[in-house]
């Protein structure tokens, strides 16, 4: 167990820099998850505090120690791979045993630690088969098997969900929750899945372009996103952005939306103000108002999503409750309260002081 | 009726390679009037003889050639695999300053036939004191099988998931093991492939064992077997059977390895 703090990292190749300077800390016993689309850097931060890759630039501590010159293994990190990376032509007890026998460990402490993994993991009556015999599910317990005998200070998984189909995700998710709770390691966790990142982490990191967007709590992160790519990229489906002028009248307004004050006035002319689909209501009423033609209306049940467009174009999504939904080529008014509005200023920044005015 | 066409060009090709062997077994067990007489025909029981085996098995140099070309070729193979499995890994999976430069040195042993250096190499083993020793035969062949075995198994080692060797390092293994244990198991139809292909030329080559070794106790058996043939009198019997004898080890190597060697020709092909 141990904090991990990161400085300045840096990674490029050659004219390419894929993490541009990032400073990060995590705590002792704190579940992080990493998340971002594909490229933006996640893995390439995992591999390097496992010592996978070399760092250009910057510090890793894991602990008090620097480890940007260290083995992997000298490193105490325990990492589970995507692909399970077991090793084929051993059994499960092998797999998990075979790195232990390197470390100079005593047999009966080697045995100890991989019957209490199996017990841990429900593998007990899987030791003596091969991978190949084994289902999805199962090769991904045993990979995180491989990585508990180790009692690591830190495990690293790299998207260990995404090899499996939809049920047994949602399952090993519950279970590497119940894991982290049990044995109150630091853990970090990559993965493109939001889902998985809300449900699991205790804080997570949204990467964007090799740098963080924002760090925060997962709620933190999906009510108040710091800019506009955490606001776009957090939330299914996803944050409704409207660009807004100046309207007549110390106003604001857009070519659909209804002028309404603010106050204070946002600096810089153009804006952009955000509403989540569960916030749009179909009552015309609220301090923030768009009107739009339903296009497509998905009714899953609980709720229906609406998908509609502007009069300029824009998408919009509303997710409505009940029984009551619109029809397709309805022309309709969305409206919104002042406090489910997220404002961003021209550079894609949150504005939080600022306070919406209803129309009228 | 194309694949009709394409068995018939397969079968005409077989009986073609197959043809000159058979004639060399079918004629090992006939008499010597028989061989000339009608060599074509299968021995029957007026023709049926043994004389060729046991005038092999009489002489008293055949199991010294047979074991001669048994530890050359064994021994080149062993050498081969193991520093060309090594030679691979260290080209695939460590990127050094000199990498690129050294596989395109190796690249030029697959284009350069070895005989070319024949002279050089005749030289060398005279001044390392080699000269007509089963050694300098097995250096040579070395030589010979290792360019092309570091190309095959550079392929498969590129395939092994890298997400392997990273497990393997947070594991904590050295990397000489991470070769050993992890790597190489894997590497094994690749290593049964490149074994039967630098097996294969070594135990029928002839030119080698011709110029580097003179005593007969230093010969291999295809070497050996020319023995039999004289100026004036061959002695076919002998030679025949010698010959169909050495064909034997060669066929169960085959045998041993065909269902490695399959997976290991369609591995890359396939994927």
């Amino acid at each position: 167990m141990a904090t991990l703090s990161i400085r300045g990292l840096t990674k490029s190749y050659g004219d390419a820099r894929i993490l541009k300077g990032l400073d990060l800390d995590i705590n002792d016993g704190e579940f992080l998850v990493l998340v971002g689309p594909s490229g933006c850097g996640k893995s390439t931060l995992l591999r390097m505090i496992a010592g996978l890759d070399s760092v250009t630039k910057g510090d890793i501590r894991i602990g008090e120690r620097r480890v940007n010159d260290l083995e992997p293994a000298a490193r105490r990190i325990a990492m589970v791979f995507q692909s399970y990376a077991l090793y084929p032509h051993m059994n499960v007890a092998k797999n998990m045993t075979f790195g232990l026998k390197f470390s100079g460990m005593a047999k009966p402490e080697i045995d100890r630690r991989v019957s209490e993994a199996a017990r841990m993991l429900r593998l007990e009556s899987l030791l003596d088969r091969r991978p190949r015999d084994l289902s999805g599910g199962q090769r991904q317990r045993v990979a995180i098997g491989r990585a508990i005998v180790r009692e690591p200070d830190v495990f690293l998984f790299d998207e260990p969900l995404s090899n499996l189909d939809a049920a047994l995700r949602v399952s090993t998710r519950v279970e590497i929750a119940k894991l982290h709770r049990l044995l109150k390691a630091t853990m970090i966790y990559v993965t493109h899945d939001q889902t998985e990142a809300m449900t699991l982490a205790d804080r997570i990191v949204v990467m964007n372009q090799g740098e963080i967007a924002q760090v925060g709590r997962p709620l933190d992160l999906y009510y108040a996103p710091a800019n506009l790519f955490v606001a776009s990229f957090i939330g299914s489906p996803a944050m409704n952005l409207f660009d807004i002028a100046p309207a007549p009248g110390a106003k604001f307004g857009g070519p659909s939306v209804e002028p309404f004050g603010l106050d204070p006035a946002p600096a810089g002319a153009a804006f952009k103000i955000g509403v989540r689909p569960e916030h749009l209501r179909l009552d015309a009423a609220g301090d923030f108002r768009v009107a739009a033609t339903v296009e497509l209306v998905e009714r899953l049940g609980e709720i229906s999503y609406a998908h509609a467009r502007t009069k300029d174009g824009k998408a919009v999504v509303a997710e409505l409750r009940g029984r009551d939904v619109p029809e397709i080529g309805d022309a309709v008014s969305f409206g919104a309260e002042a406090r489910d509005l997220h404002i961003f200023d021209a550079d894609g920044l949150r504005i939080d002081a600022a306070h919406v005015k209803p129309p009228g | 009726m194309r694949r009709a066409g394409v068995h018939a060009v397969l079968i005409a090709y077989s009986l073609l390679a197959v043809a000159p062997i058979l004639l060399v077994v079918m004629n090992s067990f006939k008499a010597r009037n028989a061989i000339f007489g009608s060599p074509l025909a299968l021995p029957g029981p007026d023709s049926f003889s043994l004389i060729g085996y046991s005038k092999v098995f009489r002489s008293a140099h055949v199991f010294t050639w047979f074991a001669n070309s048994l530890i050359v070729t064994l021994g080149a193979m062993v050498l081969t695999l193991l520093f060309g499995a090594m030679a691979a890994w260290a080209l695939t999976e460590y990127r050094l300053r000199w990498t690129h430069a050294l596989a395109l040195y190796l690249s030029i042993g697959i284009m350069v036939p070895i005989r070319l250096g024949s002279i050089a190499i005749l030289t060398m083993m005279r001044a390392a004191g080699l000269n007509d020793t089963l050694t300098a035969l097995i250096l040579v062949y070395i030589a010979q099988g290792l360019p092309m075995a570091i190309f095959i198994l550079s392929e498969f080692i590129q395939q092994i998931p890298q997400d392997l060797r990273d497990a393997a390092r947070c594991d904590g293994v050295p990397e000489i093991r991470i070769f050993f244990e992890v790597v190489a198991p894997l590497l094994r139809p690749a290593l049964a492939t490149v074994a039967v292909f630098t097996i294969v030329p070594i135990w029928n080559d002839l030119w080698f064992p011709l110029i580097l070794t003179s005593s007969e106790s230093t010969h291999t058996i295809t070497l050996g077997v020319q023995q039999f043939l004289g100026q004036y009198i061959t002695d076919w019997n002998s030679v025949l059977a010698a010959l169909s004898m050495a064909i034997l080890p060669v066929v169960a190597i085959y045998v041993i390895f065909s269902r490695q060697l399959i997976s290991g020709l369609t591995a890359g092909a396939v994927k």
